[in-house]
């Protein structure tokens, strides 16, 4: 078994606002194991990209861990101010975002980006050592080295991807978090991209956090799987686990509500509702109001998350035994 | 077996677009957006469109439903038992075709009017073609805010669009590209942006729908697992052409066209034991400005060969029983 890098225990986080407190991340615990892939999959406003940024703490100023402990390699997060959280960014954990347009400042050339981050978190480099660690990142990444002095408008989507994911792995991070670097691209663009990712995770041996709200995306990248719902990690397991032996009801709808080119057409399941306004939250599980299952413990009773052997966990009351 | 006459009848359409026009001086190049695209339509029956960003499908969309005039081509919509030369319709024939053949955009927080009510939105098409008078407008919105799953309708009619989530707005897209009862609807992407559980059930209300108003529809979208849900044909585009286009199942099954078989080897299965065959091929997808007479995949098909080079774009061909490719390889 490999070693736990990173452990996150009934981690809380609110977004402070004028008409109250939103509970964006309710009790959620998971650990990373070194070389391991986690996807965690869920609906907009379910929490997942609020996960992300609160491993960093690169949260809105709204924004309150008000409980749970984040512990990276023994070091709890949660406590430590921006100057303290500095050298862990980038070195350690590094993030790739949705919009790579975005991250990559258009006035500068996209390899002087890099070379920044370079120089900001690691012992001097020599202007020629930078440039050619550049040029190794691009290799790595699939891009023309050459392309390091051109500017980022002058970049495709996919490229563009691919030098913020260059630029992530810059400093030899020991986890790097994805956070749907691969919604606004091409299903032929998305796939090279993807494919790439798994070989350098392999090759680097870093972990990986991958989030996205497709569980086909998360089908081929990951091997757990967290599913998130208004805040809560309702079911963390295996990859397969999750895809043929699901145990939480909202699992079991997102699995059947999802479309396939393969296999058989099977008709689609809908899933009644919407999901809750996290200002105020259903009591009980969060889950009940759409729930088919729901019980009066259900809505009385928050249910605990817990492990139902072979790693599988569930916060349910009434886990289902389906096979899909 | 009767043979019925297609509702939608498309010949060699062509739109190109002026790049770089000036006041005086004439463009010099064009995208070419639609490129010589044909297909029929059986009513009651959808096509699919699929295709990347940029292969045309919207364009085509937009033709269909006149908010684009094409560069050349024919439209031909079987209407009221009268065929329509959509193409050259004009001014108040327009409003009466727009009568029959309605859209609904991709995205609900931008198709609908924030300062308008639910029901100012849904009746707008009623008051346009001037259908009924006040109670048999409401009444009218009442009953497809139902049909559509808003209920009950009076609790929506009065409410205002940012009070409805992403799938709830879409909804009332919805109902009011149904409201007049058209014949013909140009969906572009109506389910990309909502998310999974609600994107099923927006699914399953337009085929619903489709069955109960005998409504016919294009179906245009990026994701081949979509397509597969909601249409009987299918038709994949690249660069502005239509290169396969067939019985849905039956291209997804077995697609000819390496094009679509790279497009459907790339597509992410919810299944993480499924191990599939990548297909590689080259580069990205480039813009089509004043492309080269050559098949528009030449570049990057991994069977491309001498005879790609030097002929025209291959034509749509019937491979069999209505399975068309335009390939010189397949």
């Amino acid at each position: 078994m490999a070693e736990t890098i990173l452990q996150v225990e009934n981690l809380t986080m609110h977004y402070i606002t004028r008409a109250g407190a939103v509970s964006a991340v309710d009790d959620v615990s998971f650990t990373l194991a070194e070389g391991e892939s986690l996807g965690l999959v869920g609906e907009s406003g379910c929490g997942k990209t609020s996960v992300a940024n609160s491993l960093l703490k690169l949260l809105a100023d709204n924004a309150r861990i008000t409980g749970g402990r984040i512990l990276f390699k023994g070091v709890d997060f949660v406590p430590l101010n921006e100057a303290q959280m500095r050298p862990y960014r980038w070195r350690n954990i590094a993030m790739v975002f949705q919009a790579a347009m975005n991250s990559l400042n258009p006035v500068y050339r996209v390899g002087d980006q890099i070379i920044e981050a370079l120089e900001t978190h690691l012992s001097p480099y020599s202007f020629d050592q930078a440039r050619q660690r550049v040029a190794e990142l691009f290799t790595m990444v699939g891009l023309d080295p050459r392309l390091m002095d051109q500017y980022p408008h002058e970049y495709s989507g996919g490229m563009r991807q691919r030098a913020v994911i260059a630029m992530a792995l810059a400093c030899n991070p020991d986890i790097i978090i994805a956070d749907e670097p691969t919604t606004a691209l091409d299903v032929i663009v998305q796939d090279t991209l993807l494919r790439q990712l798994q070989t350098l995770q392999a090759r680097i041996g870093m972990s990986m956090i991958y989030i996205s709200h497709d569980i086909a995306v998360i089908a081929e990248v990951s091997d757990r799987i967290g599913v998130m719902y208004a805040g809560k990690l309702v079911e963390l397991a295996s990859a397969e686990d999750i895809f043929h032996q699901p145990l939480h009801p909202y699992t079991i709808a997102l699995m059947s509500a999802f479309p396939s080119v393969t296999g058989p057409r099977r008709a689609l399941q809908t899933l009644p509702g919407e999901p809750p306004d996290l200002l105020h939250p259903p009591d009980g599980c969060r889950f009940h109001p759409r729930c088919p299952f729901a019980s009066n413990q259900c809505r009385e009773q928050t249910p605990l998350f817990q492990d139902r052997g072979g790693g599988h966990a569930v916060a349910c009351w009434h886990p289902q035994e389906t096979r899909i | 077996m009767t043979v019925t006459a297609p509702l939608v009848r498309v010949e060699g359409l062509r739109k190109l677009f002026p790049l770089n026009q000036g006041l005086l001086r004439p463009a010099t190049s064009f995208i070419h957006a639609v490129d010589g695209v044909s297909f029929a339509i059986a009513p009651g029956k959808s096509l699919a469109l699929v295709g990347e960003s940029g292969s045309g499908k919207t364009t085509t969309g937009k033709l269909l439903v006149r908010l684009l005039h094409p560069t050349d081509g024919q439209i031909v919509m079987r209407l009221n038992d009268a065929d329509v030369a959509v193409t050259t319709l004009k001014g108040d024939r327009v409003r009466a075709f727009r009568r029959h053949v309605q859209m609904i955009f991709q995205d609900p927080y931008e198709s609908l009017n924030p300062r308008r009510t639910i029901y100012d939105t849904v009746a707008e098409p009623l008051y346009v073609q001037g259908i009924g008078n006040v109670l048999d407008r409401q009444e009218r919105v009442a009953e497809l805010l139902t049909l559509v799953g808003l209920t009950p309708p009076s609790t929506f009619m009065f409410r205002f669009p940012h009070e409805l989530s992403g799938g709830q707005r879409q909804r009332v897209a919805i109902a009011r590209a149904l409201v007049i009862n058209p014949a013909f609807v140009v969906a572009d992407e109506p389910t990309s942006m909502l998310d999974v559980s609600i994107r099923a059930s927006v699914m399953q209300l337009m085929q619903r729908l489709a069955e109960h108003l005998h409504v016919t529809y294009l179906y245009i979208t990026h994701d081949l697992a979509v397509a597969r849900y909601m249409s009987d044909r299918l038709a994949v585009m690249y660069l502005g052409k239509i290169v396969e286009m067939g019985d849905t199942e039956e291209v997804l099954h077995h697609p000819q066209h390496p094009y679509t078989q790279a497009l459907l080897s790339a597509v992410p299965v919810p299944d993480p034991g499924w191990k599939r065959t990548p297909i590689e091929i080259k580069g990205g997808v480039s813009k089509p400005v004043n492309p080269p007479p050559r098949c528009r995949f030449y570049d990057r098909c991994p069977l491309a060969a001498k005879i790609c080079e030097d002929n025209d774009h291959p034509p749509l061909e019937d491979k069999s029983a209505g399975h068309y490719v335009a390939c010189y390889r397949a």
